[in-house]
């Protein structure tokens, strides 16, 4: 099951995530992304890594858990 | 100075108030600390054991079980440091306070019995800058027992400034540490927080006075008191329209209004707030519900801090929300977006309804905004800003209507019923 | 290769380099934050000014290496990164040994990025500030080809576009902030005594 983190005391709103992965982040009125917390499906995962290399702050993970932990 | 409404207790009865504040009586009283010639697994384990059986959770606001708390900082190996949180960031909490000046020794021998447990080399007590009276007496009995070298374990005293998430855990270790007092992002809490390479375990100081009582008379005398699911004894700061505020010791599962009424309310309340200023109001038809952590959930609201605050009758809850909601905004750490722009955010909004100037966007507005700054910082103040906010629409729902049609809060220009420190910065209007 | 085609690459090299590093600087420098054009997103502007500056540093290795293996003159190795060892030139080639070195700096971290604290990477990163004027009066104090029009005319829009990048950086800064402290104020005037306080600017860890 992979999810997206955020580091919010790491994120500036770069908005750099929410716009190569549209599907699963969206911007509140300030710029901070707003993540669901459901697992993400694994069509975006690609985006996702890619959306945690680009971060300027590294603030977005994508964390790999293993079902049932 | 704060109060104790609480008298002695019966010799048999559990309970923190009533023990002696000064070093010799203390001794005299309760005997020796309780810790075997050598420290040993087998006696760790005991207390461990016993503090699992009592059921004690930590009274500084998370409620989480004291003995799996020790057990984890146990598991990390020796050196580390135990840190007495006396920060009390609450406003309107004395609970902490009148413990280290009113028992500081029952606070201090439980910092030193988990200290053996966990084989920590250190105990540091955090008081915040500008409380030198709690400060001086927490010297003072660190002096005391360091003189009669009851204490294994070196004890100071420390002062973090004096800001609401100062106390919050690992702003407290980040502190000690050197750096700045700035919640840290810690997704997985299970990872024990450290001061350098060892482990520091933080217990509020009510907690810790708890595992000293329990130590001595056994977790049974702790299950005496209080309701199965949550059992023992809370202190709880009475304060706001009342004539006698103060601390009271209660057994869990009191119901609030019982609480409350040792503090002699002022006529009838219009509301409760309970938790602090990030928990939660409650309307008069709850307020026989009993103060304990299911029973509190049941209506949205939590144990928090020991703190209940009688809103009277001629007050506006929405005001003091209002208040509560630009305070609580001011206290933000200033890390995390959601927090630093949401809760101003947040309390404009408020204010606006408070003074009847509600555009018609207003509703929805504070409504997206309550749903989406909470959970999204890294620590729980903006959650507890959020949760205030919210229960204070549901409880005041009729004044909500009445602001919303225009027209202003009556009690707008009435001084508050709650307590804030002094104002450091005013916004330029 | 001839000394003679060597010399020439190693203008050429040198001049298309400068251009490219003004480039990436352009693009460093008009990051912003909250991002929100549609037609063009942040990523693509980051991505660019990676993609840049990697062209950038090709043609400045093809600049040192060919000004190394032209004998014409020797600028040995050594000189490539120790300041002012070299025979020829000793002076101006030094400038471009410390330009050198600095902007070898911000590679190296910017390639290692992920292994380092954020705090250090942005550090080395602003060397880029000082590599890129060093490099510049580099290109000029050598001289070779500085007295051309169409060169010296090229130093000015360089450093124009430069110039105008931080202007405008710093305009949509204080005009950011300016929005986000609206944002974050009251809106009502509140009384005297309701207890207000400024909400906190961002702090960042060390």
């Amino acid at each position: 099951m992979t999810r997206i983190l955020i580091d919010p005391v790491a994120c500036d709103a770069y908005g750099y995530c929410a716009e190569l992965l549209p599907e699963a982040i969206t911007v509140d009125e300030w710029g901070y992304p707003i993540v669901d917390g459901e697992p993400l499906p694994a069509e975006l995962v690609a985006a996702a890594r890619r959306a945690a290399r680009d971060c300027p702050r590294r603030a977005i993970s994508v964390q790999e858990r293993r079902a049932g932990a | 100075m704060p109060n104790a409404t609480d008298t002695m207790p019966a010799a048999r009865t559990y309970g923190l108030l009533g023990y002696p504040a000064d070093f010799a009586t203390h001794v005299g009283q309760v005997g020796p600390l309780p810790l075997p010639a050598r420290a040993d697994r087998d006696w760790g384990g005991a207390l461990l054991a016993a503090l699992e059986a009592s059921g004690l959770t930590g009274r500084g606001g998370a409620g989480f079980p004291a003995a799996i708390k020790a057990a984890v900082a146990r598991g990390k190996g020796r050196g580390g440091t135990i840190v007495v949180n006396a920060m009390e960031g609450e406003p309107a909490s004395d609970k902490d306070a009148l413990l280290m000046i009113r028992a500081p020794h029952l606070v201090l021998d439980g910092a030193q019995l988990l200290a053996a447990v966990s084989g920590a080399r250190s105990v540091v007590v955090c008081v915040p800058e500008g409380r030198d009276h709690v400060a001086d007496a927490a010297a003072r009995a660190v002096a005391e027992r360091t003189a009669a070298r009851w204490a294994p374990v070196v004890e100071t005293v420390v002062r973090p400034p004096d800001r609401f998430v100062a106390g919050e855990e690992s702003a407290l270790v980040g502190w000690i540490e050197g750096g700045q007092s700035l919640p840290a992002f810690r997704p997985d809490k299970s990872v024990p927080l450290r001061i350098g390479r060892k482990g520091a375990l933080v217990h509020n100081a009510e907690t810790l006075a708890h595992v000293a009582v329990i130590a001595r008379s056994g977790p049974e005398a702790f299950r005496s008191r209080g309701l199965p699911e949550d059992p023992g004894t809370s202190l709880v700061t009475v304060s706001g329209a009342v004539s006698q505020p103060g601390v009271v010791e209660v057994d869990r599962g009191t119901p609030l209004i019982d609480i409350v009424s040792r503090a002699t309310p002022l006529g009838s309340p219009r509301a409760l707030l309970v938790g602090g200023y990030g928990g939660a109001w409650v309307a008069p038809e709850h307020f026989s519900t009993p103060y304990a952590s299911l029973s509190l959930r049941a209506i949205g609201a939590t144990a928090g801090v020991g703190v209940v605050v009688v809103l009277g009758q001629e007050a506006c809850g929405i005001s003091e929300t209002a208040r509560l909601a630009h305070y609580l905004a001011g206290q933000s750490a200033g890390q995390c977006g959601p927090c630093v722009y949401g809760l101003p955010a947040i309390a404009d909004d408020l204010a606006r309804l408070a003074a009847g100037r509600v555009d018609p966007g207003l509703p929805a507005r504070l409504d997206r905004r309550l749903s989406e700054v909470g959970g999204r910082g890294a620590c729980r103040h903006p959650d507890g800003a959020v949760n205030v906010v919210r229960s204070a629409l549901r409880v005041f729902v009729a004044d909500v209507h009445v602001h919303s049609r225009g027209t202003p809060c009556a009690c707008w220009d009435r001084p508050t019923q709650l307590r804030f420190p002094a104002p450091t910065v005013q916004v330029a209007s | 290769m001839s000394s003679t085609s060597l010399w020439y690459a190693t203008r050429a090299t040198g001049l298309v380099s400068l251009i490219l590093f003004t480039a990436t600087m352009v693009l460093g420098i008009t990051t912003t934050t909250r991002s929100r054009s549609r037609n063009w997103p942040g990523f693509a502007q980051q991505e660019l000014h990676r993609r840049v500056s990697m062209m950038a540093v090709v043609f400045l290795a093809l600049h040192v290496l060919t000004s190394v293996l032209d004998t014409y003159v020797h600028i040995g190795w050594a000189a490539v990164v120790v300041p002012f060892a070299s025979s020829y030139g000793r002076f101006w080639v030094g400038v471009g040994a410390i330009a050198l070195d600095l902007m070898i700096a911000v590679l190296v971290t910017s390639l290692l990025r992920s292994r380092m604290r954020p705090g250090t990477w942005r550090a080395v990163h602003w060397l880029a500030y000082l590599s890129w004027p060093v490099a510049l009066a580099h290109t000029f104090g050598m001289g070779t080809d500085a007295g051309e029009h169409w060169v010296v005319a090229l130093g000015v829009a360089c450093v124009a576009a430069v110039l105008t990048a931080l202007v405008w950086r710093l305009s949509v800064a204080s005009r950011q902030r300016a929005a986000r402290l609206a944002h974050a104020s009251v809106g009502v005037v509140p009384p005297t005594h309701l207890v207000l306080t400024a909400p906190n600017r961002r702090s960042h860890r060390a």
